[in-house]
């Protein structure tokens, strides 16, 4: 056999292992929201749960599976997916596993203009969703031109963003306190991120958003993969750099600031997809479409988890926040221990 | 160490700049205690309530027969916790920028202050804590955990601890340990009222009761920070260099972070986290001082401790009749100030 033909059979192998593993992946996904769908407080039996779901009207099942859990599930697994997409695109733009949105603060952009919207502005909806989109896009924006010297080394994005986002945080911690302090629970709820009382309607601008931005990300995966290699060898392999970059960073800050104005921040979920996808289906080729099933199941997994298998009830948010937390000291340790941070 | 202690007699006759630089930094440390003692007659002014000057001396001098004399007599305390915190936060960052050599630190950035929070939060919803000496103890534990922790963190694996390693630490043990506060807090509603007062810092509320308690701690953390002036200095030669300077740079570096940490615990369990008064301090005295410890640390503290009462002024004067707390108003004045370090700065040296 010829090296080459060696070489594309390997190709075709990892290929296969891949598609494999990414199946599982979703495999692992639709057996967790049958999970969620059937078994909360009380069981619904499968059947049911799928009646449900075709439209028929059954007793008791059409409110738990129809009115709770479908609704809370379904936001749960597109708000993951759009965060683990946009954090997976993030971190193979800047080529670098800790520039995720939540960390340089493009999370709390969004989440300072939906809080100022809500609580300052009175409003509610699709005005909200729209303002902290605008909010989210704005603060990379404002990020990008700060950390910019004659180009935007990593480094310096990533310390701009925390700075930012302190300064974010003030701005929210500041409109909460103008809050009156029957919203104030309800502000802090939202603002760990939780998908608590969803609703379908809540769902549709993310699902909306879900297909048009994710779609663009996916259709210039290739190319970001290519601009892995650096710009220089992705522009002689016929990738246009700058017109991908734009495009792919306003579509990942897009569909994080739906996401967020939709189920709050969720901490580390835009953070945690990347590299746990990279670890299951190997960090070779597009992680993209991987990081939002990985992200739909963080979320998912950890809703229930916060709703059922921890003593207390706590919003999503949190449980990732507590989770994501220690994993982010690891992946800083390994970082560091590899060299790829100094 | 061509400028010695001033009054020590001089073996040589000094070069006329060191003359000048000593003489200026004199001037600095007097307007320093000036331009504090101008701020503090600020904090007892101007407040929420307009208050006339008549009023503002019939408090000060105890009688509280009017509405507004008793709001000047309440602004006493609050004036005293504010520069205390103040001076304890920027000698704090004065030293954690001197002991990690990292122009980033901070007790906000670094998380010591999320830290000390988190452990004052467990310590009152498990353990049911309620003295402000227990308070103490505990925060200053959380502090110097979370110290340690993310020092740890920052320096693990190949290398040296970067500034831009140990913020990520700082910032990634910041974002736990607030996700934990509200894991802790959200299932008691007892408490639930007084989580806001451990994310965002304040002095508002300030009583001698809980500031006398904390003075033990405070001027323990000023005597080892102060004392830790020298080697500070030697340390910033590099750690071989101190070592041949005699210097015994695990143990010296020891001393003066437990200062540090002694301060900004006390600092935090008094008025909860608050941050960018470490980092702000220290680079606006570098400016003014220079780099030699024996004079940045003391005009640090000074720098602090005006900065943080000017920022709960604005904060009284800006909301008014309501009120920012000065965390707040920190955190949205400071934040600028530390991308505008990061900009300065090459990459490399990040």
């Amino acid at each position: 056999m010829s090296l080459a033909a060696h070489v594309a059979g390997l190709r075709r192998a990892r290929g296969r292992r891949r598609q494999r593993l990414g199946l599982m992946l979703l495999a692992l996904l639709l057996a967790a929201a049958a999970l969620t769908l059937s078994l909360g407080r009380s069981f619904t039996p499968p059947l049911d749960v799928l009646r449900v779901l075709a439209g028929e009207e059954v007793p008791v099942a059409s409110f738990t599976v129809g009115e709770l859990r479908l609704p809370r599930a379904a936001l749960s697994i597109l708000a993951g997916m759009a965060f683990g997409l946009g954090g997976a695109a993030f971190q193979t733009l800047l080529r670098n596993p800790l520039a995720s949105p939540d960390v340089i603060g493009i999370s709390s952009g969004a989440g300072a203009a939906a809080v100022f919207a809500i609580v300052l502005l009175g409003w509610s909806g699709p005005a909200v969703s729209l303002l902290a989109v605008a909010g989210g896009l704005g603060v990379a924006l404002a990020i990008w031109a700060l950390a910019w010297r004659g180009g935007v080394a990593g480094a310096r994005l990533i310390l701009v963003g925390i700075g930012v986002s302190a300064m974010l945080q003030s701005v929210t911690a500041w409109c909460l306190s103008q809050a009156p302090s029957w919203t104030l629970q309800e502000a802090m709820r939202w603002l760990t991120g939780s998908v608590n009382g969803a609703t379908l309607e809540q769902s549709r601008p993310l699902l909306a958003a879900l297909l048009a931005l994710g779609a663009v990300l996916l259709a210039q995966a290739r190319a970001l993969e290519t601009m892995r290699l650096g710009d220089d060898a992705a522009a002689a392999l016929g990738v246009r750099v700058e017109r991908t970059r734009l495009v792919v960073a306003l579509a990942a800050v897009g569909l994080v600031s739906v996401a967020t104005a939709v189920a709050g921040p969720i901490a580390f979920v835009a953070f945690l997809s990347g590299p746990i996808a990279a670890r299951v289906v190997g960090a070779r080729g597009s992680l993209l479409a991987p990081a939002a099933l990985v992200g739909a199941l963080l979320t998912l997994g950890a809703d229930y988890a916060g709703q059922f298998l921890l003593p207390g009830r706590y919003p999503v948010g949190v449980v990732t926040g507590a989770l994501g937390a220690p994993y982010l000291l690891y992946l800083i340790v390994r970082a560091g221990r590899s060299g790829a941070l100094s | 160490m061509t400028a010695g202690p001033v009054a020590e007699p001089v073996p040589e006759p000094i070069p006329a700049p060191a003359h000048a630089r000593r003489r200026l930094r004199g001037l600095w440390l007097a307007a320093g205690a000036l331009a504090l003692a101008g701020a503090a007659a600020l904090s007892l002014a101007f407040g929420a309530r307009a208050v006339a000057w008549a009023d503002v001396a019939a408090g000060l001098s105890g009688r509280v027969d009017t509405l507004d004399a008793a709001a000047v007599a309440v602004r006493v305390p609050r004036t005293v916790l504010a520069a205390l915190a103040g001076a304890a936060l920027g000698l704090s960052g004065a030293v954690m920028q001197g002991v990690t050599r990292n122009p980033l630190a901070d007790p906000g950035i670094l998380g010591v202050n999320a830290g000390a929070a988190l452990a004052v939060v467990i310590g009152v919803a498990w353990f049911g804590i309620e003295s402000v000496e227990a308070y103490l103890w505990t925060a200053i534990l959380g502090a110097a955990a979370a110290a340690c922790f993310v020092y740890a963190v920052g320096s693990l694996g190949r290398g040296a601890a970067t500034p831009l390693r140990l913020a990520l630490a700082g910032a990634a043990t910041s974002i736990a340990a607030s996700s934990l506060v509200v894991a802790v807090v959200l299932p008691r509603n007892d408490i639930a009222g007084g989580v806001r007062a451990w994310q965002v810092g304040g002095v508002g509320g300030a009583s001698w009761e809980g500031i006398l308690p904390a003075l033990p701690f405070l001027l323990a953390g000023f005597a080892l920070s102060l004392i830790s002036a020298r080697s500070l200095d030697q340390l910033a030669l590099g750690e071989e260099l101190a070592a041949g300077l005699g210097v015994r740079v695990a143990r010296a570096r020891a001393v003066a972070a437990l200062g540090a940490v002694l301060l900004c615990g006390a600092a935090t369990a008094v008025c909860g986290p608050i941050g960018f008064v470490g980092l702000a301090a220290p680079h606006l005295c570098r400016l003014l001082v220079g780099v030699e410890h024996r004079w940045l640390l003391p005009v640090s503290a000074l720098a602090g401790a005006i900065l943080l009462l000017l920022a709960d002024v604005a904060g009284r004067l800006a909301a008014r009749p309501a009120e920012l707390d000065v965390g707040l108003v920190t955190a949205f004045v400071g934040a600028p100030l530390f991308i505008w370090i990061v900009r300065r700065r090459k990459v490399r040296a990040l």
